[in-house]
């Protein structure tokens, strides 16, 4: 049972840009209602796939420079990090058929 | 009657709603009271248009006005509580015609004999170059979602009716100006609401105007106007362009199947929530091009699950007949009716 783990500006290096494994940040805010709509599928994604990706949350308001640093203009936005580096970027709330579909490729 | 909630889903069930929001889940209020079981297909986009909005100060009951993500986190756990059985899936297809309906979601084929359709409406956006391709990059049909990356600087909200006025005194929380373009000289919206907008500093209005580009590379830089009465043409420099134009009905799952208008709203009877399709009901947004308020959608809804066990009632008898007729077979016909 593995579970979204959250970052901060503080831990995003170690814990996204440092992982082995494909990394997919969601950027989300409290005020975000298709955030809440996302939340679930991304758990559910976390706890089905967690030997192959992390799933992590960055709250947008309390950490404001790594979502300036990769221009995230709408929320939710997902960031998905590999080796260190942004491979996919999906933006808006999406069915978890689409989801999985985007990150076929680490799946 | 039929199963429980741990019921094989090729079980016929009485009830299946499709779609959430106010009126998908006061329909299933209803239904689950009503001893219906009814299976609420969410969608992953579940709750609705309120999800995107901030505070709903017009729900009756709420005095001091509830957040309408909240609202919906209510009707949904009331739903819930009553034993509604929801699951957060899109319907990829359904054959609405007979006397047992399937729903075909996520690769599971379920049965059901009345279907309420409750699909809401999805924002329409304007359809002109430049729109698709900077989406999420400055052009948002969600003020609340998207207002906060535009902190001090200058936006635009388009169209000229409620959500517009609503969009555009929200953003100014945020943005140091907001410009509201529409393409007419009078507003479809609501007295307050377009005064509120009128007496804030930070908005300003164009009006018979047409955007008809967004210009940027990588994000927002402004939008390209039209006006409407001399055809002359300027630019706005904004760096978001949030679109407040209305909403399609999502009629498109059931297209060719229950009757719509030109428009694609469902049709359905005068006094009632009955669509050309026996035991199928149509609710909320989906229908309503009149009202399309959070509590006109409730009752509609309310009004579906009623439709729909009424009928499911009349229809009762004549499916024991059926079922009868189906056990002793044709010899026997005559004692099954």
């Amino acid at each position: 049972m593995t579970k979204p783990i959250t970052v901060t500006d503080a831990t995003f290096a170690a814990e996204v840009l440092g992982s082995s494994k494909p990394v997919l940040v969601d950027f989300w805010a409290t005020w975000c209602g298709p955030c809440k709509m996302v939340a679930p599928v991304l758990e559910e994604i976390a706890n089905e796939h967690g030997e192959k990706i992390t799933i992590a949350k960055m709250d947008i308001d309390a950490n404001p420079s790594i979502p300036r640093d990769y221009q995230i203009l709408s929320i939710p936005t997902m960031i998905l990090f590999q080796d260190g580096k942004p491979v996919k970027q999906i933006v808006g709330a999406k069915p978890k058929a689409a989801l999985l579909a985007d990150l076929a490729d680490v799946l | 009657m039929t199963d429980s909630s741990t019921a094989d889903p090729g079980d016929v069930r009485d009830v299946i709603v499709i779609g959430s929001g106010p009126s998908g889940y006061t329909a299933a209020v209803y239904a689950a009271r009503a001893q219906l079981k009814p299976l609420v297909f969410e969608g992953t986009q579940f709750g609705g248009a309120l999800m995107t909005t901030t505070e709903v100060e017009n729900f009756p009951g709420f005095r001091d006005g509830i957040m309408g993500p909240d609202l919906m986190g209510e009707m949904r756990e009331q739903a819930k509580r009553f034993g509604a059985e929801l699951r957060a899936e899109d319907v990829e297809s359904v054959d609405l015609s007979g006397e047992v309906k399937t729903v075909f979601a996520n690769g599971v084929t379920y049965r059901s004999r009345a279907v309420i359709l409750s699909m809401g409406a999805a924002p329409r956006y304007l359809d002109v170059p430049g729109e698709q391709a900077l989406l999420g990059r400055g052009v948002s049909s969600c003020a609340t979602c998207d207002g906060f990356f535009f902190r001090d600087q200058d936006i635009a909200v388009v169209g000229g009716g409620d959500s517009a006025m609503e969009e555009a005194t929200f953003l100014t929380r945020f943005a140091r100006s907001v410009t509201l373009v529409h393409r007419r000289e009078e507003f479809r919206s609501s007295r307050i609401m377009l005064e509120r907008a009128q007496a804030n500093d930070k908005i300003r209005f164009i009006t018979n105007a047409e955007v008809i580009a967004v210009l940027g590379e990588g994000s927002v830089s402004g939008l390209r106007l039209r006006d409407s009465t001399t055809g002359n043409e300027s630019t706005l420099d904004v760096t978001a362009m949030f679109v407040a134009v209305g909403h399609d009905p999502r009629s498109a799952l059931v297209s060719g199947q229950v009757d719509t208008d030109d428009a694609g709203y469902v049709l359905v009877s005068a006094h009632g929530t009955a669509t050309s399709l026996d035991g199928v009901f149509a609710a909320g947004d989906l229908v309503d091009h009149t009202y399309r308020q959070a509590i006109t959608a409730a009752g509609t809804g309310c009004s579906a699950a009623i439709d729909a066990e009424r009928w499911l009632a009349e229809h009762a008898i004549d499916r024991h007949a059926e079922i009868a007729s189906e056990f002793v077979g044709g010899g026997y016909g005559a004692y099954a009716s």
